[in-house]
């Protein structure tokens, strides 16, 4: 619904450089708000900035740079406590009534603690080493490890004798975050497969179902069931490497999903399994889910679908008593725990939820890798950390915290154009990722797309190998759950104690 | 020979083919000089067809038996003995329109001032037409006849 003029001001302004400007009419092509227009009879683009979600399409495309946009000059009398965001979303909400929504993760300033913890250096005493000369090891195994390894002996030879259970093998221990074909276009969904088949990691079907051209890389592909069981069923489960149970979302715990009847086209309806043109609902929890012991339940029903040949992910949002509830899943017979922080992203969720539900993943995930080592069953289970990682040093502060991999699904989306406009939910991506308007999917191609991420990818690994160069490690192994390569910086003591590292200096 | 290979699947309707067409084929070669001075006096080679969301950006195909060629009276259209392509020479050109009425794709369109044809030269002057390294999202290639 358009917000009445008179109270709402526009969040951003578009300065038109009268010099440059060739009246070439790229921005009003490529803007889905309608924010330019050409005016034929004068021969000059107009800008409305009122609807401009500063989401750069325009000011990227425009071939002579004539486009710049600021937020809006016309601040608020400043105030502290009633601040420019909360006054907006009172006049909004005043005015059309409802729960707020937005998309991608929480954008509130509150403390970075990968930024508060600092990794080592060999210096003298032991020697760094040089991952251009010398081979380092980044290659991860995700599922379930055995209790102890036994071994034989034939003809001198040693042979291990213990079956090992499924597992997955990461060139990089990054994967794509789940993503579901229907919160993201066509194109992306593709972009995403080609990219962990190239890198030989792996990309998250979401709740979306499996695109039938999608199976070519299925063996690149985690299927996940969520609670509206969309596109379930056995083929589905046989087709993935993995199959991951969401039980729920760092960007929204305890909220379920919404897809709107919109988005709902021929090729999302086939997928999904559900009539054309009808929303779909996934439901806050799983209906058949009230307990650790049902959680058991689903979790085997699905490894005897499978014939116990792939690892059962279950992925679980960063809540006050996460390391509790992660115990339950690993004695559930999960064989890898994702956990999502509050920083998680997602197409649509309702401010108030992803503003101020859900704790940080650093605490969430030395908690639960402190708690299951503490109870003996660290190896039952893969820890996948998700939520907010931005870059390689936040890959390698993750592992040497104690995750065995992690997920980055905004920094996949930012790699692919995302510029982070936050509007994912009005369905009007203008960089054709978080979109099913076929004028504005097209804007991705995907073997650009595929490029970028494997070369996201490819640059970290090199970051990381640099990293863990530095700090004399030649193996990513090495690093896992290291925390004496990590150290805090302006923490408290508390925290310093959850996170279980000690302070700079030490 | 190498021919721009047009993917519509990819083409997002931005026009900047066109606007690049027509710098590459001004007199300064600068986008905003050119804008300003010469808009009126150049067609670019290159045009965008669009129908709803389905767009693509059409050039001429430099055809083998190229119509355009046998249609032309005063022998201004031509083709280039070294990159194969099928150029008009201004100069000679009469603007009597056999070549517009004959190309099979309507790449040719009158040229400025409705005096002369224009056309898709490939960018002589360029190693790769200009239309093909602007385009944002590749949806124009430029590659060997083999590849296809």
């Amino acid at each position: 619904m358009q917000l009445r003029k008179w109270l709402v001001e526009p969040e951003f302004r578009i300065e038109r450089d009268p010099e440059k400007c060739i009246q070439c009419g790229v921005c009003v092509r490529q803007c889905a708000n309608d924010v330019h227009e050409y005016d034929e009879e004068e021969e000059v683009v107009y800008s409305d900035s009122t609807n401009c979600v500063s989401c750069h399409r325009c000011a990227t495309l425009c071939p002579t740079d004539a486009i710049s946009i600021r937020p809006f000059p016309l601040e608020f009398r400043p105030n502290a406590v009633w601040t420019a965001s909360t006054l907006r979303n009172l006049y909004k909400q005043a005015d059309i009534g409802g729960v707020l929504l937005t998309g991608m993760g929480n954008d509130q300033d509150q403390p970075m603690y990968w930024d508060r913890m600092l990794l080592n250096a060999s210096q003298v005493t032991n020697p760094s080493i040089d991952p251009l000369r010398e081979p380092m090891e980044l290659l991860t195994y995700i599922g379930r490890k055995p209790d102890s390894v036994q071994f034989e002996r034939i003809a001198g030879q040693p042979r291990m004798t213990t079956q090992l259970e499924p597992q997955l093998q990461l060139q990089v221990p990054v994967m794509f975050a789940a993503m579901s074909y229907g919160s993201i276009s066509y194109n992306a969904s593709v972009a995403l497969a080609q990219a962990a088949q190239q890198v030989g990691t792996f990309a998250n079907t979401g709740e979306g179902g499996l695109h039938k051209d999608l199976r070519e890389y299925a063996d690149h592909m985690i299927v996940q069931v969520a609670s509206g069981r969309f596109g379930v069923d056995s083929d589905y489960l046989n087709t993935g490497a993995a199959v991951e149970i969401k039980i729920g979302q760092g960007a929204k715990p305890g909220i379920g999903g919404h897809l709107p009847g919109e988005k709902v086209d021929a090729a999302i309806s086939a997928t999904r399994m559900i009539p054309e043109g009808t929303d779909a609902l996934s439901p806050a929890p799983h209906h058949d889910i009230y307990s650790i012991e049902d959680l058991r339940q689903l979790i085997y029903a699905i490894k005897e679908a499978v014939c116990y040949s792939k690892p059962i992910l279950v992925k679980i949002a960063a809540v006050h008593n996460v390391s509790a509830i992660a115990s339950g899943c690993v004695r559930a017979g999960a064989d890898v725990l994702v956990i999502d922080g509050y920083r998680g992203g997602t197409g649509a969720a309702p401010t108030m939820v992803r503003n101020n539900v859900g704790i940080p993943i650093e605490f969430a995930l030395a908690a639960v890798d402190s708690r299951l080592r503490e109870e003996g069953i660290r190896h039952q289970a893969s820890l996948i950390a998700s939520g907010g990682i931005r870059c390689s040093a936040d890959v390698a502060k993750a592992i040497a915290l104690g995750a065995d991999a992690v997920n980055i699904g905004t920094a996949a989306l930012v790699a692919m154009g995302c510029h982070l406009c936050q509007k994912c939910y009005t369905g009007k991506c203008n960089w054709g990722i978080a979109t099913q308007d076929p004028y504005l999917t097209k804007r991705l191609n995907p073997n650009i797309a595929t490029r970028r991420l494997v070369s996201l990818l490819e640059s970290w690994a090199l970051e990381i190998k640099e990293l863990m160069g530095g700090m004399g490690i030649n193996a990513v192994e090495s690093l896992r759950g290291n925390r004496e390569h990590l150290r805090g910086l302006g923490l408290t003591n508390r925290e310093l104690q959850i996170l279980g590292i000690k302070a700079a200096g030490e | 020979m190498k021919r721009i290979k047009i993917n519509e699947q990819h083409c997002i309707g931005c026009r900047l083919c066109e606007i690049h067409c027509l710098v590459q084929h001004s007199k300064s070669k600068k986008i905003i000089k050119a804008f300003r001075e010469e808009r009126e006096s150049i067609v670019p080679g290159i045009h965008v067809e669009e129908s709803g969301y389905v767009s693509f950006a059409l050039q001429c195909r430099h055809c083998e038996d190229a119509p355009c060629i046998e249609a032309c009276m005063t022998g201004a259209m031509y083709r280039d003995p070294e990159t194969e392509a099928v150029i008009c020479d201004q100069d000679r050109c009469v603007g009597c329109w056999m070549c517009v009425m004959v190309c099979p794709v309507a790449a040719i369109r009158r040229g400025p001032e409705d005096q002369v044809a224009s056309k898709c030269d490939l960018c002589m002057e360029a190693e790769i037409p200009v239309c093909v390294v602007n385009c944002p999202n590749e949806a124009l290639v430029y590659e060997d006849d083999a590849v296809r």
